[in-house]
């Protein structure tokens, strides 16, 4: 792991462990409904300061934390555009099937590659400490998976080149 | 130290819990629209009545101990009165006159009436109608702006305190004619002459009152590096216990001149060695910190009053308490070494002793874990502390 990852890293781990302090909320402006209050915002009291984690321009975190539920939004680094590409077509694979993610969000906010949401409920019914993990492990995972896809992206292209052009040699 | 009791009495969380008189049974609701009264049997609990006339999630449960009745409160925006029969529990109407859900709820000291707090900025004082043969409420709207979090009486009967997500801290006079005869949890101290409340920025508050119309004679705020917590209760004039998302339920001790964190009742043994920083992703080389500075004392000293804002040395003032570290810590098998395995939602006195100061004291949280602590003194000063290091 680089340098600068680790502290990244564990800036988001304590951010999200700090901000994981979610309760049962009904809402407070619709009868008999509960709703994640950071999507609903329509109580301002209950929303907290929004944060950024910035490792460097293109690679960040906004933690979004609420009375009832925290919006995570990650922007992965893309440093070319073949990178841009597998970027969105990975994080859209996954969204189509976000149920199968539980807190995946099927949108990312607008400047954000992909967003969690997490809820009281899936709080209760899951371990805390676990869904940091899952969280963090996923932005150590998404890095290499983008670039080992680059990787074996660029050595097919040149296979198929190699055998294309053999022909005319 | 005698061990905790620690009983599962569900999957998910436990949003209500209430002990009847003798507390030979508890009301519990399993985060359902139903109440449960359980029977003690040796070192289990048998399920005996379910309370079942909600049709939403049932937020809170109260159990008078002179008059054993309970009351419960749901998102459903009702509340019902439950009086023990020969054929069961059998509810009577309350008419709450509240448009969002019920949040909490509390019976008075004399237990002729009760509040109960709501999400439509209202507080609703209730009381027998003998003609109706219904429980009529008594709104208390003015200064409230957002959801009621948490209320409790005075002793006086009278004098209500009460949380909002307001941020803010309420005292308002319940006084009904002709009955009378918390930003967060707002709890008052056994003489009713010192208000505590927990805020979500991780702080106990502690005012004592001085007269109508007056500032309180003191405001003592304790800032905390653990998180925030959610309940607190009070064991004695100068001691109360407050349990949140930390997982652990915290002593606090003090009285006009300041109070300070004393212990945890659930201090996992493993403390000392303990990192106080989050748990690095990758395995850790001792020396492996920022260059060849990350093994040295100040260095680390620094990082720590950077990252965390705390002071070595005087960082936890009951001395070297693991709450302060605001992380539970997890075994190896994936599960963390405190007892509750989700935050604590609700802590309630449980026994009292001779003196009248709190013996035992009940946890309940989102783990579905009920746990009956007993109530430890600090353990024994520095030879204790000396014991708990591993050298």
């Amino acid at each position: 792991m680089s340098n600068t990852l680790r502290p990244y890293l564990n800036a988001v781990r304590a951010t999200l462990t700090a901000s994981l302090t979610l309760e049962n909320f009904s809402s407070q402006v619709v009868e008999r409904h509960n709703k994640p209050e950071v999507e609903a915002h329509t109580s301002p009291e209950v929303l907290l300061h929004p944060l950024v984690v910035s490792r460097n321009e293109s690679e960040r975190v906004l933690i979004e934390p609420s009375v009832n539920s925290i919006r995570i939004s990650i922007a992965i680094k893309q440093a070319d555009e073949i990178e841009k590409i597998l970027c969105h077509k990975f994080t859209r694979f996954m969204m189509m099937r976000a149920e199968g993610f539980v807190i995946l969000r099927r949108k990312p906010l607008p400047g954000y590659d992909i967003s969690f949401l997490i809820t009281n409920f899936h709080s209760e019914s899951m371990l805390k400490h676990k869904l940091v993990d899952f969280i963090i492990q996923f932005m150590e995972d998404v890095d290499k998976e983008i670039s080992e896809m680059k990787l074996s992206l660029n050595a097919r292209a040149r296979i198929v080149a190699e055998s294309y052009l053999s022909t005319f040699a | 130290m005698s061990a905790p009791e620690v009983f599962q009495l569900s999957v998910g969380p436990l949003t209500g819990v209430a002990f009847s008189p003798d507390r030979s049974q508890v009301a519990v609701c399993a985060n359902t629209n139903e109440a449960q009264i359980y029977a003690r049997n040796g070192d289990s609990w048998e399920l005996q009545h379910t309370l079942a006339e909600h049709d939403k999630l049932i937020t809170a449960i109260s159990w008078a101990p002179q008059t054993n009745r309970i009351v419960t409160c749901s998102q459903d925006r009702n509340a019902y009165v439950w009086t023990p029969t020969e054929t069961g529990w059998k509810p009577a109407l309350v008419l709450l006159r509240i448009n969002r859900a019920a949040t909490c709820v509390k019976w008075s000291p004399k237990e002729d009436k009760f509040a109960v707090g709501s999400g439509a900025r209202t507080i609703a004082v209730c009381s027998f109608d003998e003609e109706n043969n219904w429980w009529v409420s008594k709104h208390i709207k003015k200064p409230l702006r957002s959801t009621v979090l948490s209320i409790d009486w005075h002793p006086n009967n009278v004098l209500l305190a009460a949380g909002a997500a307001d941020a803010k801290a309420y005292v308002f006079s319940a006084f009904i004619k002709g009955v009378d005869s918390k930003p967060e949890p707002t709890v008052f101290s056994p003489s009713g002459d010192v208000l505590a409340f927990v805020a979500h920025d991780s702080s106990l508050n502690v005012v004592y009152p001085s007269g109508p119309g007056a500032p309180p004679a003191a405001y003592i705020s304790v800032k905390l590096p653990s998180l925030p917590f959610v309940n607190l209760t009070f064991t004695s004039e100068s001691q109360l216990i407050a349990a949140g998302h930390d997982c652990q339920p915290i002593v606090f001790s003090g009285d006009q001149s300041g109070w300070a964190q004393s212990h945890s009742l659930d201090d996992p043994t493993s403390s000392s060695s303990r990192p106080l920083t989050p748990h690095a992703t990758g395995s850790r080389v001792p020396s492996g910190g920022v260059g060849r500075l990350g093994n040295n004392e100040a260095f680390n000293m620094f990082k720590a009053a950077d990252s965390k804002g705390q002071r070595s040395g005087s960082s936890a003032p009951g001395g070297g308490s693991s709450a302060s570290s605001g992380l539970t810590p997890v075994g190896t098998d994936g599960l963390l070494l405190t007892v509750h395995q989700n935050s604590i939602t609700l802590v309630e006195a449980y026994e009292w002793s001779s003196n009248g100061d709190v013996s035992k004291i009940s946890t309940a949280g989102k783990d579905g874990r009920l746990v009956l602590w007993p109530v430890t003194a600090k353990a024994g000063g520095l030879a204790g502390k000396f014991g708990a290091l591993q050298v």
